[in-house]
Order: structure tokens, then sequence, then C-alpha cells
């Protein structure tokens, strides 16, 4: 996160910390579709209950699913802050973002206890397998990124983090903009499709 | 000229294993499910051969023809022709749409799910490291030894109770996998009557290696024989004979946890032993089924098929009790 | 950061002792690190080859036992696909990729790093299994895996396989994935992004256009077996049943999702090379490469192609009629892009000034094995042929021509080639030609009878067979010839020890070759290029009709070339994976923590050091 202010001039005219990063995004697209792949093949075949439909709260998780998308939207501001040098609110924007994100875990936690509550855990049966495994490694994601906002946002109150670093930041947003879009496709298809 | 073809591989085959029998060669066919695959393995061979010959030659021309010798000119650089790279594109794809035209049509007539309504059924259940048999229109249950008429169309009806393994006994055809939760089909007729040795041919733990099976091929009149056979009860060994103590400590042993004999004992984790004494191997094809082998298989099963769940007895039975009970199997014909 | 201008007859970089080999970042230093690594699980890998075969040589063996045996071929396959071809492969990727195309190294040098220290520590991870059996309540040599290098599910889940010892395997993998993918990143940026002034895609050595397809195969398959690896992971230690039939799923799962890995798996494993291939082939016979837009665009559709094949490796599943039929296809049809790259290869030796080095008759070997090796896979995609093809040993026949005859042959070809400029030293020819007979007598003894093993009855992954088989003679014959094998191997040990003892030095360019890494000093100076070249066509360094042949760059750089240093930090990271999967392993908690810390400490680090590119 400290290299070269000035990018090296590259074969492609892209910055190759950004390739770096679509690159990682494509192989990450390979394993959320294996999970989401695996999800639609046992989808329909568990032997016990509870099942979906007993279980999914629409609402409860459409409002998670705005909170997410909220902070994508606070993290497209973060880095226009950080790119016109506005570090006071880029820190703003940058806290905001990972609470939002935190909010959204906060949300996972309560409603897979509620779940478990149910009689719903990662033993019970193919629904609770290929559910846990698929929104856990998302929240898993989201965690890292939550650290990884925090990280940038002690950066910025620090003093280190300026315009200069604003590839960092993009790359920060490219990444949460990702998991956001993962979640919508995990929203639609196991929530919204039954 | 298919014949000829065939004897030509079968003397290469000869000449290279230096001689025979090859009870489980895939080269032998004797079902029309074998024969079908068989033809166009050959099929495809012929064309695989022909196309070797020629590529390798053009190597080896190239590498003689054009090796570095002294004072000759340089070379031309020949950076591509198109020609010749379609040319060297379709040739290939021209020789698969005949290997692909009666792959495809061997595939549908080998599916093995249509069958004509006289067809026999063998239902078929791989356990680690043997193989159940049922007959449900017979009401026939066996293990490891399966008899089918000469002539006649069967299917059998694969699949396993616990990992998956492969049925395979290559003179009667390819194999399929018996898997936990499916049930896979292979429907043939043999053409010969026989005695066709097989195995398990999916790693399937410890002693993949040591589960074997046989199907035994009979005249109709020899497999109604074996059929009504099966059907009885177990012989009842003779009074005060030592086949008759020897039921006693079966059924005193923990033998009856694991095995079916009718009436005697209704274990299912282990083969089926009511008619076990008309068998010609035992322990899954492993040894004959003679007094030595079944002494020493009864005494300490995991020392020759590792991993086998046939433990040891806890207290160890005695060589009497032993003997006892390899008399009493060898009467269950 | 800067360093003075190297004079030209320093040829060693400047670090020495044993800091500065944990610490590189060179691209350079850390392709020999992968060398030497993968070298010896090469010789691993061949070890218990040879008591696979002295355990087969006879009917009814007893030379090790069948818990044994069976862990023998799994560590065999595991060993050589994953720690010794592929890291052999990338060996090359990371020396003579930035050479190819005119760069001072990787995008990310010490993601470098990185990747190789996560290798060593899960090839270390995966090997541990065979000493470590009494702290596990087992003796030696008893848990290491033993389901196979395929692991098929169900016989992986706790219940069938309750050691530790598919445990090793699963979290070996793991660890080993995350090594290959983040090479696999960068290398795509590299090559994408830091190509010299003038060297556009379709001029780039086909060695490196065959590698960016391999990385895009990477990082697209390795996510797959990652989650197949999570699964059985989730069944094994938290009670899931994504495999268990009862719950309603099938252990069919597992097999989708390993070969839709495991196909692509193998053409990461043969198109580097194949790359190398059409390196040595042109170089030897002084003329380019015949259709190279073909052998390049060919290559690519074989990476795309490759991904509609997997359930080639299930026709006996049965998958059903119309599945079996269309993965016939796809699989014939991928049969065309591979025969076009043979018909290009042989039209480039083809009117040629042929020159027999090593380099060369591995090469030749290659396309000669390969051919041997394609035509089975042609019998193998007749799903009916195949039911009485799979599982046996005509299988093993088939891989190991492909793999053996074809990538290790390869991987040769290009030792001997790039040897000179990657030590400064020529191997020994006749010794060279010594090992390159004997392996290839050796590897057609050992493999060319199993296609008759095979048709004969014999299954594969079977610890004995009984002689009633009829293939007791066939067997003693193959084993024979892996012994062979071993012995080509110590050959080419020898010529290794020989040549850095009394090698004869080599200059920039023994081999008159075309491309930009015979431009340099063998081995390089540190910068690699005193001058970045700009390059005007496909072969740089040949006067050709299209373009006269290039500058070499001066040997003295005309200004200060800033060489960033090296990192620990790299390595700190990457001990963070195995402490993680000791966590697993032991059914310890609070261990995994304490891994999360040392890769997060390690990471935190790296992002914040100061280290110029």
């Amino acid at each position: 996160m400290t290299h070269a202010a000035v990018a090296h001039h590259t074969s492609m005219g892209l910055d190759s910390r950004k390739m770096a990063f679509w690159t990682f995004i494509g192989s990450e697209c390979l394993l959320f579709g294996t999970l989401i792949s695996t999800y639609l093949i046992y989808k329909g075949k568990s032997v016990v209950g509870p099942y979906p439909h007993e279980i999914l709260n629409i609402p409860f998780t459409s409002v998670s699913t705005f909170d997410l998308l909220l902070s994508s939207l606070v993290m497209v501001l973060a880095l226009a802050a950080v790119q016109r040098g506005d570090m006071k609110w880029a820190k703003i924007w940058l806290l905001s973002t990972a609470l939002l994100g935190l909010v959204f875990l906060g949300g996972q936690v309560i409603e897979f206890t509620e779940f478990v509550h149910k009689g719903l855990t990662l033993q019970t049966n193919l629904f609770g397998c290929t559910f846990f495994v698929l929104t856990g490694t998302h929240g898993a994601h989201v965690a890292v990124g939550v650290l990884w906002l925090l990280t940038l946002w002690v950066r910025a109150v620090q003093g280190k983090l300026g315009p200069a670093n604003a590839m960092t930041v993009e790359i920060t947003g490219l990444y949460w903009h990702f998991v956001d879009v993962v979640w919508i496709v995990i929203f639609t298809v196991v929530y919204l499709i039954q | 000229m298919l014949r000829s073809r065939w004897w030509l591989t079968s003397a290469a085959l000869a000449l290279l294993g230096c001689g025979g029998p090859f009870p489980q060669s895939t080269l032998a066919p004797r079902s029309d499910f074998a024969r079908a695959t068989d033809v166009l393995f050959r099929d495809i061979f012929w064309w695989a051969a022909a196309v070797f010959v020629v590529v390798e030659l053009l190597l080896i021309i190239a590498l003689v023809r054009f090796r570095h010798r002294e004072g000759r000119a340089a070379p031309r650089p020949a950076h591509g022709h198109t020609i010749l790279e379609i040319a060297w594109t379709l040739a290939p794809a021209v020789i698969l749409v005949f290997v692909a035209v009666p792959t495809v049509r061997t595939i549908f007539t080998t599916a093995g799910e249509d069958i004509p309504p006289n067809a026999l059924k063998v239902e078929v259940v791989g356990h680690q490291w043997w193989w159940e048999y049922k007959y449900p229109d017979l009401g026939i249950a066996t293990a490891n030894e399966m008899h089918v008429p000469v002539g006649k169309p069967v299917q059998v009806a694969i699949t396993s109770a616990d990992v998956i393994h492969s049925f395979w006994a290559p003179v009667l055809g390819g194999k399929r996998d018996a898997i936990p939760g499916h049930v896979n089909y292979i429907a043939f007729s043999a053409d010969s009557v026989g005695d066709y040795s097989g195995q398990c041919a999916e790693f399937c733990g410890a002693s993949h290696g040591n589960m074997r099976l046989r199907v035994l091929v009979d005249r109709d009149s020899a497999f109604q024989a074996w059929v009504d056979e099966q059907k009885g009860g177990p012989a009842a060994p003779p009074k005060a004979s030592l086949a008759e103590q020897g039921k006693a400590v079966f059924s005193r042993s923990a033998c009856i946890g694991c095995h079916t004999i009718q009436g005697v004992s209704p274990g299912i984790i282990g083969p089926n032993l009511t008619h076990v004494g008309s068998r010609i191997t035992v322990a899954a094809g492993l040894f004959p089924n003679d007094s030595a082998h079944l002494a020493s298989w009864i005494a300490d099963a995991p020392s020759l098929k590792p991993g086998v769940l046939m433990t040891r007895m806890k207290p160890p039975l005695t060589d009497a009790d032993i003997a006892a009970l390899v008399a009493y199997l060898g009467s269950l014909k | 950061m800067s360093r003075a201008s190297a004079p030209a007859a320093l040829a060693a970089p400047a670090a020495v002792g044993l800091k500065a080999w944990l610490t590189t970042t060179d691209h350079k230093r850390i392709g020999l690190l992968y060398f030497w690594t993968a070298f010896g699980f090469f010789l691993i890998g061949g070890i218990e080859a040879l008591m696979i075969r002295a355990q087969l040589a006879q009917p009814n063996g007893h030379l090790v036992s069948a818990e044994t045996y069976n862990q023998l071929f799994t560590m065999h396959g595991t060993t050589m696909v994953f720690l010794a071809l592929m890291p052999l492969s990338a060996a090359f990727f990371n020396y003579i990729i930035p050479l190819q195309i005119g760069a001072r190294d990787v995008a990310f040098p010490r993601l470098n790093a990185f990747s190789y220290w996560v290798f060593l520590l899960g090839g270390l991870f995966l090997n541990a299994s065979w000493l470590t059996g009494p702290l596990f309540h087992a003796g030696m040599l008893n848990v290491a895996p033993d389901g196979g290098w395929f692991g098929y599910a169900n016989l992986t889940e706790r219940q069938f396989s309750p050691g530790p010892n598919i445990d090793f395997w699963l979290l070996g993998l793991q660890i080993l994935g995350i090594a290959s993918l983040a090479a696999g990143f960068n290398f795509i940026v590299t090559i994408l992004n830091l190509r010299a002034p003038g060297m556009k895609m379709m001029r780039l050595p086909t060695f490196t256009w065959m590698t960016l397809v391999t990385q895009f195969l990477i990082i697209t398959a390795f996510p797959v077996i990652t989650v197949a690896l999570v699964f059985l992971m989730f069944d094994r230690f938290f009670g899931t049943h994504f495999y268990v039939h009862e719950a309603g799923a099938t252990p069919l799962l597992w097999q989708h999702l390993f070969w839709l890995f495991g196909h692509p798996e193998v053409y990461i494993l043969i198109l580097p090379a194949m790359g190398i291939v059409s390196e040595v082939l042109p170089t030897f016979s002084r003329k380019p490469l015949f259709g190279y837009p073909v052998v390049v665009y060919s290559g690519i559709l074989i990476g795309f192609m490759g991904w509609g094949v997997w359930s080639h490796h299930m026709f006996a599943v049965g998958l059903g009629p119309i599945a079996d039929s269309v993965f016939a296809a796809t699989t014939m049809l991928i049969a065309v892009p591979t025969g076009v790259k043979i018909f290009n290869w042989i039209a480039t030796l083809w009117g040629g000034d042929i020159h027999g080095t090593t380099a060369l008759h591995f090469a030749v070997g290659f396309i000669a094995m390969f051919i041997i090796g394609g035509l089975s896979g042609v019998t193998h995609a007749s799903p009916p042929a195949d039911l009485q093809q799979t599982d046996t040993y005509y299988v093993v026949a088939h891989i190991h021509y492909v793999l053996f005859g074809g990538t290790i042959m390869g991987l040769f070809a290009g030792m001997y080639y790039w040897w000179p400029k990657m030590t400064g030293r020529l191997l020994s020819e006749p010794l060279g030609k010594l090992h390159f007979w004997l392996q290839f007598v050796g590897m057609n003894l050992a493999f060319f009878p199993m296609h008759f093993i095979g048709l004969l009855g014999m299954p594969r992954r079977i610890y004995t067979y009984g002689p009633e088989l009829g293939v007791s003679d066939l067997n003693l014959v193959s084993t024979v010839g892996a012994f062979l094998i071993g012995l080509s191997i110590l050959v080419f040990v020898f010529n290794m020890w020989r040549t850095s003892r009394h090698g004869q030095r080599a200059s920039n360019d023994p081999w008159r070759g075309a491309t930009l890494e015979w431009s340099i000093p063998s081995p390089p100076p540190v910068y690699n290029f005193s001058v970045i070249p700009t390059v005007t066509g496909r072969l740089p360094r040949w006067h050709t009709e299209r373009h006269p042949a290039i500058q070499d760059p001066p040997a003295v750089p005309p200004a200060p070339i800033h060489v960033p240093g090296g990192s620990w930090w790299p390595m700190v990271a990457a001990l963070g994976l195995p402490i993680m999967a000791l966590s697993a392993l032991t059914h310890t908690l609070w261990i995994v923590f304490v891994g999360v810390a040392v890769l997060l400490f390690g990471i935190y680090r790296w992002a914040f050091e100061p280290f110029e590119v």
C-alpha cells in the first residue's frame, strides 16, 4: 500500500495492482460460482427440514441487503473524497463504510442465531450445510473487507493516507463492490427465488 | 477383414503376454455387450495405429533427412502455410467423425436400461470388500459368485452399501460403478458357458485389490438346478456329525451377528452363507473353497484381507471349533 | 536502494548467504529455489514409484502392506502433480518469463516469494505425514494420505477414513492451492503489463504464451477444487453432509467438482512443456516455429475447450447416454487443436538444419511420446470402449505417456536448454544423451506394457494381483523399465553435480537463440537488462526477412538501475498457513488463531514496509 506514487509505465496502460485485483476477482467469481452452483444442485434435496420457506426472513434480510448497498454508495463517496484530497470526509466515509459492513455482519449473526434456534444448523440437512457455507464464506469476505477499511481509516487518521494512495482506496472499493454484487446474487438465488 | 485384424491383435498380444490364458481379458468377449464394445475399440484402435504410423514416420523422416550436415545452406524460414494448416485440422476432424458415429450408436445400444420383459434381473450391492447378489424375481440371495443362464438377457442393477465400487467381469463386458444412493445398469447376454472372473475396479479402501468376483454362465438346466438349490433352505447336517457340532459353534459365536444362514442367523453385514458350501471360492474370490483356506480365513481373516470387518474372535476359536465350523459350512451346499 | 552500475564480468548477484536467500524477491533466485525444491520432491515421488513397481514386479507381492501401498500410490500421484511437475514448470515461469518479455522482474516480487514459501511449506506439510504416525497413535508410515490423489468421496469421509491421512491431504492441497493462485495473478499481470516496448502479444515467445494460458487455467480451476476440499473438510470436521447420500447428497458431486478442476489441471501440466518444445525446436532447427499463430491459438483454444470435457473421467458412473455422448464429442474435438500442434512441430523440423543437442532430443522425445499418449486418449474418448479401459492399467499407460513422456521430457528439454542461462554452465552433452536414451528406453519399457496389462484385466490401485491373470511377466518388464528410469535420473543428477564443478562456462547465447533471454549474460545480472530492449518482431535476435536482429543490451548499464531489496514478510505470512492447518489436524481450536495472527502480522508488515519495485 506504500508503493511508488508514480505508476510505472505498463504495456496495457493499466496500473498493475488494479489489473492483479481484477484477475483476483475473476478467480473469486469461480469460487462463489461453485458455492452457488452447489446450493442450486442440492436445492430441494434435503431429506429433513427445516426448509427454506419455513426459515428465511425476507423482510429482515432485505434490510441487510439495503445496508450493504448503502455501504457501497458510501465507499464511492470515500474514494471521491480521497481523490480530491478531502481527508476529513474521506475518514468519515471510510469509517461509515466499515460500520455499515459491521451492521451487515451483525444482521447475519442475528439471522443465523435465529435459524439455529429454529433447528437449522450446518449439520441438520443439505439446506443447512449449503446455506451456511455459502453465506459464511461471503460473511468472511465482508469481515476481511471491514478489517481492510478500518486499516485504511487508521492510516487516514494517522495522516498517512492521501490522494497519492487513491489507487489503494480504489482497489479497496473494487473489493467492497464485488462483495456487494456477490451478495445481490446470493440474496436473489437463495432468498428471492425459492 | 474384421476377423483378420482380430487375429492380428490377438497374436500381438500373445507374443507380448507370452501366452495365456487371460481370464480377465477385455479382448476375448463372450457376451453381446462385450462384443459391441470390443468391435468399437478395435475400430478406433486401427485408426489410432494408422495415425501413429504416419505421424511417427513423418517425425523420423524429418529428423533423418534434415539433420545438420557441414556446409548445408541456411534453411528457408517457413512461417506457415494456410492450406496445410487447414488440411491437418480437417483430416483429424474427419477421422474423429468415423470414431464418433459408431461411438454414439453404441452408447445408446449398451446403456443397459432398456431390457426385454423376460430378462433375468440381478441386484448387485457392493460392500467393503465383497459382492452381494439378489435375484428379486426368484427370491434368492447370495454373494460373490453370480450364476446366469447362457444366451438369455440379463440385467444387473448395481449399487453400493458403503463407498463407491465398480462391478467388472471383463470377458462379459465393461464396468459400471456401484455408487451409494444410485443404481447403474449393465444389460448383457452371455454367449458361452463358462466361469468368468472379475474384480472391483474402483478404489474402495484397504482391500480394494482383494474384492474379486465370479460370474458363472450355466446351461439352462444347470442354472435351473442352481436356482432350485438356492431357493431351498440350508442342508441339515447329519446327526452327531462334525458338521452338526459346527452348527452349534456357529450359533453361539459372533458369526450370527454378521451372516445370514436361513433359519439359523439373520446377520446382514457379511455375505449370505446359506449355500456357501456350493461356492468355488471364499473371501470374495480370493481363495479356493477348501477346508484349509476356510480354516485360515475363520481363524484370522484380517491377516489375509487387510481391513476386513471380520476380525478374529475374542476369545479366539479353538482348532476343534474351527474344524467343526469348516465341516458345517462345507455341508451347506 | 539504488545499485551502482555492475561491471560486465559480475555474473553473481551481490547478496550472498542464507538471509539473502530467505528474503529474496528476485525472480531468478526464486526460480532456482522452485527448481531445487521441486526436483527434491520429484525424487521422492520417484522413490514412491519404484516401491510401487517393486511390489508389483511379482504376483502376490508382499514387499509392502496393502495400507502402505495405498499411501504410496496416493503420495506418488499427489507429489508428482502438485509438488514436482507444477513447481518445475513454475521454476521456468519464474526464471525465464521476465527475461523473455524484457522485464526486470515480475509484477509483484514479494508475492512471488510468498508463492514459493507457501509451496515449500505445503509440500513439507503433506510429506510430514510419512513420519508423524506416532503423533497420532499409529505406526510410522501409517498416516500418509491413502485415498488416491483424486480422493473420491465417500471413501474419504470420516466414517470410512477415520485417521488423519485424508486431513493431511485436504489441508496440504489447500495450502498449495494458495501458492498457485498467488503465482497465477502475478504472472498474468507480468505477461500482460511488463512487456518491453514493441513486444506485442503476437510477438511473445511461445513459452510465454502457453504460460499465460496456463495461469488463466490455474486461477479459474483452483477455486473449484478449493470449494470441493472445503466441503470435504466440513464433512470430516463439522459433520456436514455434502457428499453423504443418506442426507440427499451424492458422492458424485465430489467427482464433478474434482474433475472440473482436474481436467484443466492436466492442461496446466502439459501446456508449459508444449511451450518449451515450441522454443527448443526452432532454435535447433535454425528456422522459425511453423505456424506460430496457429500454435498460439490452438493453445488458447485448448484452454477454453478443456473446461468442456471433465466428465470423460466419469464414463463409468452412469451419467446417461446423452451426457456420455456430449462429453465423448467434446473430448474428441479437443484432439484437433492438440494434433495441430504436433503437425506444426514436425513442420518446424522439416526443411531445417537440425542440431541434435540433448535439449532437442528431449523435445523430439516429447513429440514421439505425446503422440502415443494422445492416441490412447482418443481411445478413451469413446465411452463404451472406455468402460473396459477406465480404472485399469491402460489408463495408467495413457497418463504416464502424456505426463512422463510429455511433461517431464518437455521439462528436461527446458533444463538442458536453459541450464546455461540459469547457472552459467553447460550441462555435459554426452551425459545428457546417455540420460535421454536411458530414460526413453526405460519409460517405454515401464509404460508400454501397461496398455496390455490393462486390456488383460488388471485394475489400477490394487496392491497385488494373482498369477492367474497372466500379467506377471508384463509387470516384471514394467518394473525393470521403472528402475531404468531411476538410473537415468541418477545420470542426470551426476551431470548436474559434475557441471557445477567442471562444467563448460556458457556465453550469453550458446545456442544462437532467437528470444531475448539470450541477449544477456549467463547467468544474468540482478537487473537482467542493462537497457530494456525495443523489439520489432517475434524473433528479435535473429536476422529475418522482416527485420534485422536487435542489438544486445550493453554490458554496462548507462545509468544506475534500482533493484528492490529483499523482504522477510512473505515468508512470515506464509508460515501462518501451515499453522492454521495444524489446528485442524490436531483438532485444537486455539492454534488457528495463532496461525491467523501470524498471517495477518506478515501481511501488515508486508503492506506497510517501504518497497519500491
